[in-house]
């Protein structure tokens, strides 16, 4: 078991480990949970939010996780991490975006032919 | 003890985003329609940049970072160009 330890990690103060164990956990979990929803949910437009979790929140839970470890190991601290958190959070809005216009535009182009329903916020049937 | 007891936790955060990859990639095979399998993807870059944080983690380095920060980068715009296709490549047919 000794062999997976690495040196720095063993030096680490418990005050320190004890949230960064806290959010690798939650992290993990919420991540497991948004990728389920994503291979389980029926629907399109019900899968679009598992993604959109773990995506925020477990992306948040393991950058400050990685922020706090390597502050507590190179004993400076270090922000870098805010860089891809603020990335995701600006950029996962707009990929969620365009890809549910191009489903919405795609389904009433689908229905188009065959029926004279015009109601756009309608579901399309579980496939 | 609390080195173990953090390893652990890094080993249980590390098997939970390796089956969020899997689950990815099966909803990436097998989803019905193209929308699906763009969506599938875009959680994949997403999934992959979260493994190497944490494997940045599990191997104390922060050459891990700049990895992570460019699969970041590149997700968000393959997943736009896939999106801006899935429209465009309907109409022009």
């Amino acid at each position: 078991m000794t062999g997976f330890l690495t040196l720095s990690m063993a030096e680490i103060s418990p005050w320190l480990a004890v949230p960064i164990i806290f959010l690798l956990i939650l992290g993990g979990i919420i991540t497991f949970t948004g990728a389920l929803g994503l291979l389980r949910l029926p629907n399109f437009y019900q899968r679009i939010h598992g993604p959109a979790v773990f995506i925020t929140v477990g992306t948040g839970c393991v950058l400050i996780a990685s922020m706090l470890y390597f502050s507590g190991t190179l004993e400076r601290p270090v922000v870098h991490e805010l860089l891809i958190t603020a990335f995701v959070l600006m950029t996962a809005p707009v990929v969620s975006m365009m890809i549910m216009r191009a489903a919405v535009y795609r389904d009433l182009r689908a229905r188009k032919p065959e029926g004279n329903s015009t109601d756009a916020y309608q579901f399309p049937d579980d496939q | 003890m609390i080195a173990l007891m953090l390893t652990l936790a890094l080993g249980f955060a590390q098997l939970c985003v390796l089956l969020a990859l899997v689950f990815c990639a099966i909803r990436l095979l097998l989803g019905p329609t193209a929308q699906d399998r763009v969506l599938a993807l875009d959680s994949l870059w997403m999934a992959a940049m979260l493994f190497i944080l944490l494997l940045g983690i599990r191997f104390s380095s922060v050459i891990y970072f700049e990895a992570a920060l460019l699969i970041a980068l590149t997700g968000f715009v393959s997943s736009i160009a896939l999106a801006k296709f899935l429209m465009r490549g309907e109409i022009i047919e």
